[in-house]
């Protein structure tokens, strides 16, 4: 392109309503603002910047749909030319919808997605979001797939089983970003303080919050590991979570696997003790995703670009230990997660009662990661074929590269100025036992107790 | 001497509340075995936990919960945090509708079956089929067809609230006295005006009493249907709190959707007694 031409114009149209850069009325009137003498300087100086950056011309065109070149304007004009990655954040491009719903479960895992309503992440999209309280995960489901929602706060394996089919029609659907990262717990009732060892949990009644969860594959591994089978030696029940402390009270289950705040709610309350954090059976194991349908991705890449961008910042912000107490104050209102203070802050900055008498400091207890490996997808698909949701063959790798979005989250992150990963996989082991990405099916034949042959 | 019987039951009344309360607050009251706690630990615990009080509420707390949401009952912090009488107003409305609705289909239906011996062989097995379904069996299917949970809780409200009209308002008709038939057909009046100025006036108290029972039974559902789908209305309030294990606010919940209840019921009760006459 000539350094005089317009370098912010992805599709230069004759005719328009206002002008290529939004900030004008007309196209006419946009280019004599720029027919100035200084409006030609800045231009030469914003293409020299442009042309650095994106030195491929597709590739420009590309990055100016996706961000709006009015967003690419004002980062550039301001400052030129190293923040303007940054800036290019801070403002929009033309958005195909601005007031959008999303649908949340009142847990920590959707911290960035509740906070980002109360500390204004949407609002600096120039998005109005409403953040929706939502009864459960099936709710959630039906809502997001009903087009009620725009987006929704859902566990992570439920993308992947949307989109195969298990428990739903198949619905093409995706995961652009993991919330959070550890943030769960295995809880027990006070009367089992002196059973810490899970081979001596046999007939215990437990409790998961949803059948595709992490929850139920997590404690899966955690029993089976033991020795258990958990399908005929425990009873595993999908209760929500706001029913698990009042059954627990009750005596009508043992424990659960359950997503903070409602192990810390349990303790609080001195109905149960926290056995173990999730941490502790696969640190930094994804748990709580933000969702979107692939429709919704497709048909409107502006308004899908903001949203991730304000999730994305949001995340960064949550993951900074300094920012938790704050944080905690502006999720726990009856507006969003409705507890108490206390118990929320005790999640997120990790200092927190056991229930037994003492007090641990485990900054990690939960924490904020975007990143959806597409390793964790496959292993996620593992389990779900271990425990037979699914059946037959499954294609791990197409899969997870369909439904979690790696790559836009890592693109986007660069441009948020964090720091993305250069690959989409990445190994790990939980429980000391390493994953290879690479051979989910010599992974899966390697553990004894399983419902595939 | 107190003699009249409106009086003496008022009295038995309020003894009778006032003994039930005066039972629940000893019931609550005091505290249970209290353990040893270092202060920072216990800084992070519950009350419940630390002083052994009982985490059910007394009738002081209700009542201070109680007189907080009244007296200020219409506020808005946000999407999902709303004063009592905006939940309350937003069933009220989902009710209505999804009834009104129903008398709309259930009163000209029951008509049809009421005065057709054929019409009503014909559809008897479909109603006694559909008649006892839990209404909120119908929600997954509602939520799947619909596409819309508002939408979705205004049909389970409707069907709910059809059978009881449409079977009381095809009884009412078709038990209208053969006499005032004969005499309607003796004067040779048209189906029309026999129908609405001989069957309606007669079957009226019959059809006002189904409807008494739908509006009923509409408000029980209304309540589950919300704590399902979530988003407005009394039924999210009551979650929302069950959420937080405030049993304060889900009594004073509880006892908003009895009065409430007692509301309509009384109001469908007047009509009642409007229509009704003496034979």
């Amino acid at each position: 392109m000539s350094t005089f031409d317009d370098p912010f114009d992805p599709s230069r149209r004759l005719s328009h309503a206002g002008c290529s850069c939004g900030q004008h009325k007309s196209q006419a009137e946009h280019d004599s603002a720029l027919a100035s003498d200084e409006g030609r300087l800045s231009r030469v100086v914003e293409s020299a910047a442009m042309r650095a950056l994106f030195p491929n011309d597709l590739t420009r065109r590309n990055f100016l749909r996706a961000v709006g070149s009015s967003a690419a304007t004002a980062a550039i004009a301001s400052v030129l030319p190293l923040g303007m990655a940054a800036d290019a954040l801070a403002s929009t491009g033309p958005l195909e919808k601005t007031n959008l719903k999303i649908g949340f479960i009142p847990i920590t895992c959707a911290t960035p997605i509740i906070m980002a309503h109360p500390m204004g992440f949407y609002a600096k999209q120039n998005l109005n979001v409403e953040v929706v309280k939502t009864a459960g995960w099936a709710v959630i489901r039906d809502k997001t797939l009903n087009e009620e929602y725009d987006a929704a706060h859902m566990l992570s394996p439920m993308p992947l089983a949307i989109t195969i089919g298990a428990g739903s029609n198949p619905i093409p659907y995706t995961m652009p970003a993991v919330e959070n990262v550890n943030g769960q717990a295995i809880t027990l009732a006070m009367k089992h303080k002196d059973k810490r060892d899970p081979k001596q949990w046999k007939g215990f009644r437990l409790a998961i919050p949803f059948d595709y969860s992490m929850h139920n594959y997590l404690l899966r591994y955690y029993l089976a590991e033991a020795g258990l089978d958990p399908d005929t030696d425990v009873q595993i029940r999908a209760v929500p979570p706001p029913d698990m402390v009042a059954n627990l009270r009750a005596d009508n289950i043992d424990g659960f696997l359950a997503p903070d705040p409602v192990n810390q709610r349990a303790v609080y309350d001195g109905v149960g003790f926290i056995h173990i954090l999730s941490k502790e059976i696969w640190d930094r194991h994804p748990c709580c995703a933000f969702a979107a349908s692939q429709k919704f991705v497709t048909e409107m890449p502006n308004t899908y670009a903001a949203l991730l961008r304000a999730i994305i910042e949001s995340t960064a912000y949550a993951s900074k230990a300094e920012n938790r107490k704050e944080i905690a104050e502006a999720i726990a209102p009856t507006n969003y997660l409705n507890q108490p203070v206390t118990v929320v802050e005790q999640v997120l900055t990790g200092t927190f009662a056991d229930g037994l008498g003492n007090v641990r400091q485990v900054p990690d207890r939960i924490d904020f990661d975007p990143f959806p490996w597409e390793s964790f997808a496959v292993w996620i698909l593992t389990q779900m074929k271990r425990w037979g949701q699914i059946k037959g063959e499954v294609d791990y790798t197409s899969l997870a590269r369909q439904v979690f979005l790696a790559t836009d989250a890592a693109r986007l992150m660069k441009e948020a100025g964090l720091e993305a990963p250069e690959t989409t996989e990445k190994s790990f082991s939980v429980m000391g036992k390493p994953f290879d990405p690479a051979d989910p099916e010599g992974y899966l034949a390697s553990f004894p107790i399983k419902r595939v042959s | 001497m107190i003699n009249s019987l409106p009086l003496r039951a008022g009295i038995l009344s309020v003894v009778l509340f006032g003994l039930f309360l005066l039972a629940w607050h000893l019931a609550v009251s005091g505290t249970g075995p209290t353990v040893e706690m270092d202060p920072a630990y216990a800084a992070l615990m519950g009350q419940a936990a630390v002083q052994g009080k009982s985490a059910m509420p007394g009738p002081m707390d209700v009542a201070a919960t109680l007189w907080g949401h009244l007296s200020d009952p219409f506020y808005v912090r946000g999407t999902n945090d709303m004063g009592l009488g905006i939940q309350l107003g937003h069933s009220i409305l989902r009710v209505a509708l999804g009834y009104f609705l129903a008398v709309a289909v259930a009163i000209p239906v029951g008509f049809l079956i009421g005065m057709s011996p054929l019409m009503s062989r014909a559809l008897d097995p479909f109603i006694q089929v559909m008649k006892p379904i839990s209404p909120l069996a119908w929600m997954p299917l509602a939520l799947y067809t619909i596409k819309d949970s508002g939408l979705s809780a205004i049909f389970v409200i409707f069907i709910c609230s059809l059978w009881p009209m449409l079977i009381n308002t095809a009884f009412g008709v078709a038990s209208v006295r053969k006499e005032w038939l004969n005499v309607a057909r003796t004067l040779e009046v048209g189906a029309f005006r026999r129908a609405f100025l001989v069957i309606l006036p007669a079957a009226a108290p019959t059809i006002l009493t189904g409807m008494r029972i739908s509006i009923g039974i509409a408000w029980l559902v209304i309540v589950a249907a919300e704590m399902l789908v979530g988003g407005t209305g009394i039924g999210y309030f009551v979650w929302n709190e069950w959420n937080n294990l405030s049993i304060t606010n889900v009594i004073t919940a509880i006892v908003a959707i009895g009065v409430v209840g007692m509301i309509l019921d009384q109001i469908l009760a007047r009509i009642a007694r409007l229509v009704s006459f003496p034979e």
